[in-house]
Parts: structure tokens; sequence; C-alpha cells
């Protein structure tokens, strides 16, 4: 108790970076130019083209955040069930470009997919027709599947590696088949896991606008890109957090169902319960 | 008497109903290596019905691995397991008529005690009123009743323990494989526990095959006792057998105290120990043969010194409760000596030992034989 000042730092961080912003946003959503208050900002969310950016935006990250579950579940199992040592290399395999700028990343994925990129050099070299994948929703997801895979993988590797050996064969020993196992035991106990990798996969995916200007070449228009437009090109602060607020109970609203899923909810999904 | 003691005296008393003909598992040459590690070496072995039978040895022995194959959780690299007749030893472990109990507490965490216990039944799409009844019958045996809905991880060691017993039998295996079950518990709850398994096998008249190292455990429980070192049987028999006639020196050495010598048979009933000639039972062993003896603590007689077969001094004294433990040098040797009567530090003694106490052993014919710990 005596020591409560060690952490004076941290609260100093918080406010600066966290508190005081949050309420320049709320200020800044509630306000207008003259400084008087307003809900137009936030109105603007029900602009015909802020709807669409917002459905498109859902509907993208919830389609990465569902690959990434599907691809990263085996991949974790198979990490999971590897003895020490053996798996550190494979686990070398998909950390290793986490190494590199995500924007990096990203950018070699544009010098892929492009028109005369290496992916259709190659495709004409073997007279095969060209492939049009960049600036398409597909190329959005792909950038977003490739950027946030690991942060599905890596909660699901924890939680997955665990579970004691012994509690599966249990219940194959009780009668269980393989699949039967799997359905029953493995994938229920790895929930925390799922909602942990879910979380970190779909909010960062939701408010994205750098895989989308990159690979989307500002045909694919999502909510994370609008509010981008707002603040960067100089159209209006207000709007721009307006919406980003919108978009904060939008991210706020998606944890809260995903928690409901979590029978022990550890507070993994909304953050720091106690 | 010690702990140890009455676990005999316990073991000795258990009334035995063995049906000596029918073999309901038989393991025929099983092999099995991890890497260079010979774990199983060419073991064979058959399970009576209704047997209580201890797979007994040091950690690394095997008799994990054993339990594993039986269980279906690995594959011998030779041999064949029969099971009623039938190799199974390709079988999954879920299309066996058998059921674990594993060493650590491996309870469904995300269920209920009633799930947990109704696992199997579910598999089997048992009706939901028989779940009901043989949930509550398995919690009764098992003397949980009225911890159906607790969760796991609201139980102790013990009762975790006792629910995974509950959700193996539930299923009424014709076997019950039990892996070290007790080595978690506490000393008292152990005890409490080892008599609770010998009353529960007797209500379900099933069998039960019991891994442990802890040989108190398996001379109080056990029908048959199978000691086993370095994958390799070093003798299979009932409590009494190989408590009173082990046939290695690495038996002798690893059920209960002894003094084991290395000796010599002069000819049949005489063997020569530390050079003095004792008076034996045994015969066969040869003349002037090397051979191994093991005289337990509780059979040593301190008489004066002019009346023992050899000298020697009373080095020290513990009171052990029932007996005093004490340490005699005798030509070199410490004897372990366990009596009701004290000799104080410091008197001379003489040592008698009853002939028919003598326990002669043939010389280890590979190192699994010889004693951990020889001196």
């Amino acid at each position: 108790m005596r020591r409560r000042w060690l952490a004076a730092p941290f609260l100093l961080w918080s406010a600066a970076f966290i508190i005081i912003p949050i309420f320049m946003i709320i200020w800044f959503a509630l306000t207008d130019q003259s400084g008087s208050f307003t809900w137009s900002n936030i109105l603007e969310m029900g602009l015909a083209d802020n709807i669409k950016a917002l459905a498109l935006a859902l509907l993208l990250s919830i389609a990465a955040t569902l690959i990434c579950l599907v691809i990263a579940y085996p991949i974790a199992m198979i990490l999971a069930g590897k003895k020490n040592g053996r798996n550190t290399m494979i686990a070398m395999l998909f950390i290793l470009p986490m190494w590199m700028n995500f924007l990096l990343r990203t950018m070699a994925w544009q010098t892929l997919l492009e028109k005369n990129g290496v992916i259709n050099t190659i495709l004409r070299v073997l007279h095969l027709p060209a492939v049009t994948i960049i600036n398409t929703p597909g190329a959005v997801i792909l950038g977003m599947v490739y950027n946030f895979l690991p942060f599905m993988i890596l909660p699901l590797y924890t939680v997955l590696s665990k579970i004691d050996r012994e509690i599966t064969y249990s219940a194959r020993d009780l009668g269980a088949g393989p699949f039967q196992t799997f359905v029953k035991i493995t994938l229920p106990l790895s929930k925390p896991g799922m909602i942990s990798g879910i979380t970190m996969v779909f909010v960062p995916a939701l408010t994205t606008f750098v895989i989308t200007d990159l690979l989307g070449g500002g045909k694919v228009q999502l909510i994370g890109n609008t509010i981008e437009q707002e603040f960067i090109q100089g159209s209006s602060w207000h709007v721009g957090s307006g919406l980003s607020l919108i978009l904060m109970i939008f991210v706020f609203i998606s944890m809260v169902l995903v928690a409901k899923y979590d029978p022990q909810s550890t507070g993994t999904a909304i953050g720091g319960r106690p | 008497m010690s702990s140890f003691e009455h676990a005999v005296v316990f073991a000795l008393s258990i009334p035995y109903n063995i049906p000596m003909s029918y073999k309901l598992i038989e393991l025929q040459s099983v092999s099995k290596s991890f890497g260079d590690l010979k774990v199983l070496d060419n073991f064979s072995l058959y399970v009576r019905e209704n047997e209580f039978l201890t797979l007994l040895g040091p950690s690394g022995c095997g008799k994990t691995t054993l339990l594993r194959i039986l269980g279906g959780f690995e594959t011998p690299d030779e041999g064949r397991i029969l099971f009623d007749g039938v190799d199974i030893t390709d079988l999954a472990p879920n299309k066996r008529q058998l059921n674990t109990v594993f060493q650590k507490d491996t309870l469904f965490y995300h269920m209920s005690v009633a799930e947990n216990i109704a696992f199997g039944l579910r598999i089997r799409h048992a009706s939901k009123a028989l779940i009901k009844e043989k949930t509550d019958y398995a919690l009764h045996l098992v003397g949980l009743d009225g911890f159906a809905d607790r969760m796991p991880d609201s139980l102790s060691g013990g009762q975790a323990q006792r629910i995974a017993i509950a959700r193996a039998i539930v299923n009424e295996p014709k076997v019950l494989l039990l892996d070290e079950p007790l080595s978690a518990l506490d000393l008292k709850l152990r005890q409490d526990m080892q008599y609770e398994l010998i009353r529960l096998k007797e209500e379900l008249g099933i069998t039960f095959i019991y891994v442990t190292h802890d040989q108190e455990e398996a001379l109080t429980m056990s029908d048959s006792i199978v000691v086993m070192n370095a994958g390799r049987i070093q003798q299979i028999g009932t409590p009494e057998d190989i408590y009173n006639e082990p046939k290695n020196a690495f038996t002798a050495d690893f059920i209960g105290d002894g003094n084991i010598f290395d000796a010599l048979m002069i000819h049949d009933q005489h063997v020569s120990i530390l050079g003095t000639d004792f008076e034996c039972v045994d015969t066969g062993f040869g003349e002037n043969n090397p051979v191994d003896v093991i005289i337990r603590p509780e059979d040593v007689e301190l008489v004066s010194p002019e009346k023992g077969t050899i000298e020697g001094i009373v080095k020290s004294v513990i009171f052990k409760g029932v007996h005093y433990e004490m340490d005699v040098d005798a030509h070199n040797y410490h004897w372990l000596v366990h009596s009701t009567k004290m000799v104080p530090e410091g008197t001379p003694v003489g040592i008698l030992v009853d002939p028919f106490n003598i326990q002669v052993m043939h010389k280890p014919s590979r190192p699994d034989e010889e004693a951990a710990n020889h001196a």
C-alpha cells in the first residue's frame, strides 16, 4: 500500500494517452466547429455511404475472423500436440513474419497480387488466364487473414497446450471416438482461447484502413477508411470523432456478444473485467 | 506394529477367491521401446478374472507403459494382447471393455460431476432415467452422494479421484485399470482409499489391475503382485510369497526392509554369511556356490554374545512406536534389527537367526535382478 506511488508513471501514462484522448474524442464528437453541442456528427453515421462502409467492414472482418479460426485451429492443435523442441521450429515459421513491419508485409502482398504482379506473371508464363484479386474485397480479406492469423494461433495454442493429454485419453477410454472427443472435450475446453483469438482478430480487422488502402486501392471503402479520411484529408475532426465513437460502441457490443458464449467468462473478450 | 507390518498382516487376512482357471487378459511377449530405451522386454503375463493384480516397481520400470498398452494408448512394438481370448492389440481405446483411472486429475473441468460420470453412458446413448440411476449409484459407491451438481474445481484431490473412479465403473467395465490413482493423496486419505478400493472391488466383482511403486499399497490390496524392474518381471506371487520368499535381490530389496548378503552356499542347508556358517532350510543351490541371502530385520534375534551365531555391537537405537530399530555392527556389516525389546547402544550382542528365516536366492543373472542399493 505504501508503494502506491510506484504506480504513478502508469497512471500518468493512462491519463495522458488513454483517458484524455477518449474524452477528447467524445468532446469532438458532440460539438461542432464553433464549439457548441450537436448530435449531427453522430448522426453522420446514418448517411447511406457510411452505413455501407460499416456494413462492409463488419462483413469483411467477420469473414476474416472465421477464416482465421478455421486455419488457425488445426495449426494450433498440431503445435500443441508436438513434443517440446520440435514445435519451436514450426512456431518460428508463424512468428517470423511478425518480425517484419506490418506495412511492408501488406505491401509485399500488393506486389504479389497486382495486375502485372508476381502471381499474374507466373500465370502468364504458364499460359494460364490472369486473375484479378487486387482491389477487391477478397484481397482485403486475404490481407486481414495474413496479418492477423498469428493473433488467432497464439491464444489457441496456449489454451490447447494446457489441456492434458490424459483428459482426451480419458474421453477415449470412456468410449468416445476421436471425433466425439474433439467435439465434446477439446473444443469446449479451448473456448477461452477461441474467444481471445476472435477478439484479437476481429477488432483490428473491423477498424483497419491500411489494408484497405494498400490492397483495396480505394475501391473498397470500409468505415476505418471513412474515419481516416475525415481526419487526414482534413474534412472534419468532429465528424471523424463521431464516427469513431459509434465504431467503438460496435466493438463493445460485439465483445459483449462474444463473451456471452463464454460460460466461465474470464473477461478476456471485453478486457479486464474483475 | 509399523504401518508396513500392519499392511502385511492385513494382506494376509484378505480372503482369496480366485478362480484358478480363467485367463481374462493375456499378454504374449510384449516389447516396447521409446527411442533406445527398452521399456518392456519380452513381457508375458496373464490376468485372471476377478483378480486384484498389482504391477509394482520403481518409476521407469515399465508399469505405466504396460497399463497404457492395455488401455490402448500405446501400441507394443512386438507381441499380442488377448482379452477374453480375442486379440485386441490394435483395437482403439474406445472399443475396449476396460476403463482407466489415471494418476492425474483428468475430470472434464467444463462439466459437472454428474455430467462427468454420465459421459460414457451418454456416448452409448443410454436413456435419461438409466443415466440418473447409474450416476446416483456410482456416487453412492464412492461415498459422494449429493455431489452431482458440483464442478470439478470445487473438489479436493481425494474427491476428484473418487469421481474419476465413479466415472470409470459406471460403464461396468470387465477390467478397471488404475494408474497410481492414490499417489497424489496424503497418507491418511491414501490408507482410507485403499480399503475403499478393496470394498469396491468386492462389491463390483470385476478385475482390477493396479499400478504402484508403493510396496505397502501393493501388499495391502492385491491378490497377486507382479514385481517389475527394467521392463521385466522379477517375481509374480501373492503378497506373502513376495515378502517371505523373494526370488532375487531386487525383489528382496524393493519389498520391505532387509539385510541382504553376498553369501556362499556351502552345501544344502548350510550357507556362509560374512564368513560364518549359518543353518538354513534351502536346498538345491549346489556346493560352494555364490548366492544372495536376505534376512528380514524382524527375524534377527539379539541374544547374549556367547549364545549368538556371530557377535556384534549395538551402534544405534531408534524408537519407532511399536518396535525399536537397531543398527548392529557384526563382522563389518550393519545389521538392521527390529525388535520390541530394546538393547542399549554400545551393548555387545550375539545374533541368532532361525534357519527358516534365512532366505537364499540365486545370484542375479541380469542387472535388473540386482538390488537397487546393494550394500
